[in-house]
């Protein structure tokens, strides 16, 4: 299955699948649906609610 | 007692008074009645009266509020459309002053001092209407976000949506941040900094996105120049209408506008630092990276902007949900009385510089200090820790 990118409404960070977010200890390659729901945007601490699917 | 009986009480005791945000943009309006009635050229400065003097001094009556909405009710007084139209209505009321001024300045023969009195008057609305603005524009709502821009036309200031959510959210705290003050940096030497710094970073952050999208920058998808053409229409109608004194009365509020908002911008990050990780990043900004405030009268005035370590943590969450932190810095006053000390450097530094240097236990190498001195404050206050 391909890697998905999901961007943050708010300040443009993206979420992307294959790379994860190793600071938060989510660990590369880790779904979108399993990054927990109390995760929050790196840079600007929007919820992942505000995050929206990228087209590739 | 249970936590649900224990939420089930709880009564958000500024529910009514949000609706005071909406009164305040009409403060020239009720200055331009009192003249009427009393023909008193003080009258004209009304707002400015009301904002460096009577608010400032309720602040210090009135004193402060901690109380934070139960987490289980959170969701649903965010939700509540109450909260959502006590802030529209604030734009509406904003807007009047300013078209209402600009046919005062232009029709009704004022006093050079009077003149200056409603010039600044609805200039200080016109900084609120960025505020008002700051609110609506982390929405992600289409409805809120074109508000946005309406409210922030008045001060020609329309960058500001995607400078604040896009540039200082993200750079907050750190020496990057065009926004973020330093310790030892005068509000006077931050107002260039952070007036030139912002316009450049929203032009570069929204020339990125259109790039993306495979736009030019000259776009009319480009949100800058959309806000920034609100202002065009909006001060180049009232010119058309009114003649060219109207343009100098609108520059000049604007002008005065968007530097309150600044002055407002250089209290709530002033020498606090996020540290850098080892990679070059820096780590999450957190509670320790704002300073606060719970005065009860700005905070409403501010819809609870003063809670800065929460919407910088959480910076989608509504005004009515934002908590006081206990262990996050405190200013020793509201905003606007902050404000007055800015304005006066010496007493700025004389007040808050102790509290920087004891929030970081006297390590100042912890802080963001201006450049040039940074060597030498970092010794002066290892020697005193």
């Amino acid at each position: 299955m391909q890697y998905k990118k999901w961007r943050c409404l708010i300040c443009d960070y993206v979420y992307d699948e294959e790379l994860g977010a190793p600071d938060d200890g989510i660990p590369p390659g880790t779904r979108w649906e399993d990054v927990p729901d109390s995760w929050t945007c790196p840079d600007c601490g929007a919820s992942k609610d505000d995050f929206q699917m990228e087209e590739i | 007692m249970t936590t649900a009986t224990l939420s089930a009480q709880w009564r958000d005791n500024k529910r009514y008074l949000w609706l005071l945000g909406a009164v305040v943009p009409a403060l020239p309006l009720i200055g331009g009645y009192l003249y009427h009635l009393t023909g008193s050229p003080l009258s004209w400065w009304l707002a400015m009266i009301m904002v460096y003097a009577v608010i400032p001094l309720m602040d210090l009556l009135i004193g402060t509020d901690t109380n934070n909405p139960p987490e289980t009710l959170v969701k649903e007084i965010s939700q509540e459309t109450y909260y959502r139209y006590a802030v529209y209505l604030a734009v509406p009321a904003g807007y009047a002053s300013l078209i209402w001024g600009a046919w005062a300045f232009t029709h009704m023969d004022l006093a050079w001092h009077e003149a200056l009195g409603l010039t600044l008057s609805v200039g200080v609305i016109s900084g609120i209407g960025i505020n008002t603005a700051h609110e609506l524009g982390h929405k992600t709502p289409a409805l809120e976000r074109w508000m946005a821009k309406i409210a922030l036309a008045p001060a020609a200031y329309g960058h500001f949506f995607i400078e604040h959510n896009r540039g200082h959210h993200v750079r907050v705290a750190t020496p990057e941040d065009p926004a973020s003050s330093r310790f030892g940096e005068s509000f006077y030497a931050f107002l260039p900094r952070t007036v030139v710094g912002s316009l450049r970073s929203a032009w570069e952050i929204e020339a990125k996105r259109l790039a993306r999208e495979g736009r030019g920058v000259w776009s009319i998808h480009n949100n800058n120049l959309q806000a920034w053409a609100m202002t065009v229409v909006l001060f180049g109608g009232l010119t058309a209408w009114l003649g060219w004194p109207a343009l100098l009365f609108l520059v000049g509020q604007a002008l005065y506008g968007l530097s309150l908002l600044e002055v407002v911008n250089y209290l709530e990050h002033y020498g606090l630092l996020r540290t850098k990780r080892e990679d070059g990043s820096y780590e999450r900004c957190q509670p320790h990276h704002s300073w606060n405030s719970n005065h009860i009268v700005t905070n409403i005035m501010l819809y609870h902007l003063q809670r800065h370590s929460d919407h910088h943590a959480n910076p989608t969450r509504y005004y009515q949900a934002l908590r006081h932190f206990e262990h996050a810095p405190q200013l020793p006053s509201g905003y606007a009385s902050m404000i007055l000390l800015a304005y006066c450097p010496p007493l700025w530094f004389k007040v808050m510089n102790p509290r920087v240097v004891a929030h970081y236990r006297g390590d100042m190498s912890k802080a963001n200090i201006k450049p040039g001195i940074r060597e030498q404050v970092i010794a002066r206050y290892a020697k005193s820790a």
